[in-house]
């Protein structure tokens, strides 16, 4: 089996599924001849043609606004985004167009499209690329929002997405790009939408993540064992619309402790969505408050102060400490 | 040094002038006696259907309505120029051309009330729900173009916006993408010469819409909106063009819309005159069409009294239709909102059904 960056076997999904459904299309911002900016669709337009994999032009509104219209007569478009920051410039198509299709028309239309799109910080990209506006979508009715942490969730996952029959946002942390290697299949498998994944069990407190968070957790997890002799359970959400709120309640119910960590500000947001799921349905199980770790609530910061901003395992022991403190 | 390296006109086509005398015989459109009586009747009927609405909105009966009179020319006459797998993107005024293409006149009912089943569309019918945000159906409708021409099928995409939302950015990027794939698609601009109460001359300092599509490298031309002929002759050509593969089309009809923007408050008295709305009165779609047609012995009093009678008749049989149609519920609405529903939603269809309490 080959040992595949998440860039990789992103590729590798893309390869797959427009090798077995025809209907599948690939577009964007340099997606064709260049193979996108970070390389996610290299050699596809070679592979699959013109008709299949080609470049848009530079209108974000415009690329989303055709994904919609292919999906509404059988297509299975993939559009990138070429990064998440300019997202705003298709919010109408994506959130209001795409997203209630099958709502407005009772169930006539279904939008069958997957938005992908790098974000997340600690790159050092310009202003406006890194941001982490899932939330946003978290809270728009009518869409799935996934974000693999690695390259096996990452494939598993988008061909998943591909084949939904409803719209789907795929985040993509260009800080896992190519940061972790691992083994992924070469043909096409999934891995359901909606459902959570327990990478480090504990039976002291609940971590519950997503991302490149993931792996912070992970760190912060190890250090704070050999350090204090206390087990971290880290849950990856893999999508964080819908959560999968059985998997986090068995493991609070375990337990009795939680935070939520995630890159993305503080207030509003997935995090506050998955305290509040918490609270209403385990509340009587925990034996102190549910604690948001993530970044204070500024406009994503300025390169030079990027990795102060971002939660480290540092950070987030103190934020399991605090709670044990609770 | 300077030269001019690229120079583009936008011509201007009038088939009947005002008095619906024929200005430019070479237009004339090659449609049947038949033809021209069933433009006729279409037109008759928009124009009852129309006033009958603007009274049931008044009583309650309809909800959102967006009155068309004054601009049947455009709507019908482009329309007529489709073919039933044509598919129309329309902006929320267009409803005629949707109802004319097969969208049943009960769900365009059900839609302005605010019912669910007023969307769902019959199979058949190659129609989109009207769009409510300006220019949104701009961008949405090279992609069903797209699929068009992807799948090798001999059908057009078909758009209408306003005069306002030429000023969208959508508007530009759909016609760019459209040119720039050279897809099967046609945008009609009716331009009724206010969104809402924004005037066109504040809108841009463009002297015509139709020159907008010069930018997007596609044919932009401009029709008397309020002559059906014209509509017609411009919008079929425009149609064969994209259907020949030839690309697209934009065409913007000057019109203007007798009635407030929608039944929901807008008072037209505020921004346009009484001299301004009997200006162009005297250009009815309507009178000069009828005209016409009663020169060529092709309509008569009786023919109109049997429309308008028909179009009653029809009104009344869809407004019992669509009081007859079953309630919305909240669980069939969250049943709705994908394929199957998510975790999160089938915990809220048990709640909102009374099967757990919260």
């Amino acid at each position: 089996m080959a040992q595949l960056t998440m860039i990789q076997a992103i590729t590798n999904a893309l390869d797959n599924e427009l090798g077995l459904d025809e209907k599948v299309l690939v577009f964007g911002e340099d997606v064709g001849h260049n193979g996108g900016v970070f390389r996610a669709t290299d050699g596809l337009q070679a592979k699959y043609g013109k008709d299949r994999v080609f470049d848009t032009p530079l209108a974000e509104s415009g690329i989303a606004g055709l994904a919609n219209g292919l999906s509404t007569q059988g297509f299975r478009p993939v559009a990138e985004i070429q990064f998440f920051g300019f997202v705003f410039e298709a919010f109408d198509q994506i959130a209001s167009q795409t997203a209630r299709m099958r709502y407005r028309s009772g169930g006539r239309y279904n939008c069958p499209v997957v938005f992908r799109a790098p974000f997340g910080g600690g790159v050092r990209t310009p202003e406006l690329h890194a941001d982490s506006l899932e939330g946003l979508f978290v809270q728009t009715p009518g869409i799935k929002v996934v974000i693999p942490s690695n390259p096996y969730d990452a494939k598993g996952l988008l061909i998943s997405a591909i084949r939904d029959n409803d719209p789907v946002l795929f985040l993509e942390h260009m800080k896992l790009y190519r940061s972790i290697r691992q083994e992924v299949p070469e043909d096409a498998y999934t891995i359901p939408l909606g459902q959570a994944n327990v990478v480090r069990e504990g039976k002291d407190i609940t971590i519950v993540t997503y991302g490149a968070m993931v792996h912070t957790a992970l760190k912060a997890a190890e250090q704070w064992a050999k350090e204090k002799q206390l087990e971290a359970e880290v849950i990856d959400l893999r999508t964080i619309s819908p959560i999968d709120l059985d998997t986090i309640v068995a493991s609070v119910k375990k337990t009795h402790r939680a935070i939520v960590l995630q890159e993305a500000q503080r207030s509003a947001g997935a995090g506050a969505e998955i305290v509040a799921q918490i609270t209403e349905n385990a509340i009587f199980h925990l034996e102190a408050p549910v604690l948001r770790v993530s970044p204070p609530d500024t406009v994503y910061p300025f390169g030079l102060i990027e990795d102060e901003w971002l939660p480290t395992p540092e950070f987030v022991i103190r934020g399991l400490d605090k709670v044990m403190s609770l | 040094m300077s030269t001019t390296v690229k120079e583009r006109s936008v011509p201007y086509v009038q088939v009947l002038d005002e008095n619906g005398k024929v200005v430019d015989s070479n237009r004339l459109p090659k449609l049947s006696d038949e033809e021209l009586r069933e433009i006729m009747r279409r037109m008759v009927f928009t124009r009852v259907w129309d006033q009958r609405a603007v009274r049931l909105t008044r009583q309650g009966r309809l909800g959102f309505y967006a009155p068309v009179a004054g601009q049947e020319g455009s709507m019908i006459g482009s329309e007529f120029a489709t073919k039933k797998e044509d598919f129309i993107i329309p902006g929320y005024r267009d409803v005629p051309q949707c109802v004319w293409h097969g969208w049943p006149l009960h769900q365009a009912f059900l839609y302005s009330r605010g019912h669910q089943l007023g969307g769902r569309i019959p199979e058949d019918v190659n129609v989109m729900m009207p769009q409510i945000i300006i220019g949104a159906q701009i961008v949405q409708t090279p992609g069903i173009a797209m699929a068009f021409k992807l799948k090798g099928e001999k059908r057009v995409a078909i758009t209408y916006t306003g005069d306002g939302g030429t000023s969208q950015g959508d508007f530009y990027e759909g016609m760019n993408f459209a040119g720039a794939f050279q897809l099967p698609a046609v945008f009609i601009v009716q331009n009724n010469q206010f969104a809402i109460s924004v005037p066109v001359s504040l809108q841009t300092a463009a002297e015509t819409l139709a020159q907008k599509a010069v930018a997007a490298g596609i044919p932009g031309i401009q029709v008397d909106g309020m002559d059906v002929l014209a509509m017609y002759s411009v919008t079929k050509e425009a149609v064969d063009r994209a259907r020949n593969g030839d690309g697209p089309t934009m065409i913007e009809a000057v019109t203007f819309r007798y009635g407030p923007h929608t039944m929901s408050g807008d008072d037209p008295t505020r921004y346009r005159s009484k001299e301004t709305e009997s200006e162009w009165e005297k250009r009815d779609p309507l009178i000069r069409f009828r005209t016409y047609l009663e020169s060529k012995g092709l309509w008569t009093q009786e023919d109109e009294e049997r429309v308008m009678e028909e179009a009653k008749d029809a009104i009344n049989d869809a407004l019992k239709k669509a009081d007859a149609v079953e309630k919305m519920t909240i669980p069939g609405l969250l049943e709705s909102m994908f394929e199957t529903p998510t975790a999160p939603l089938k915990r809220q269809i048990a709640e909102f059904s009374g099967q757990e309490g919260n």
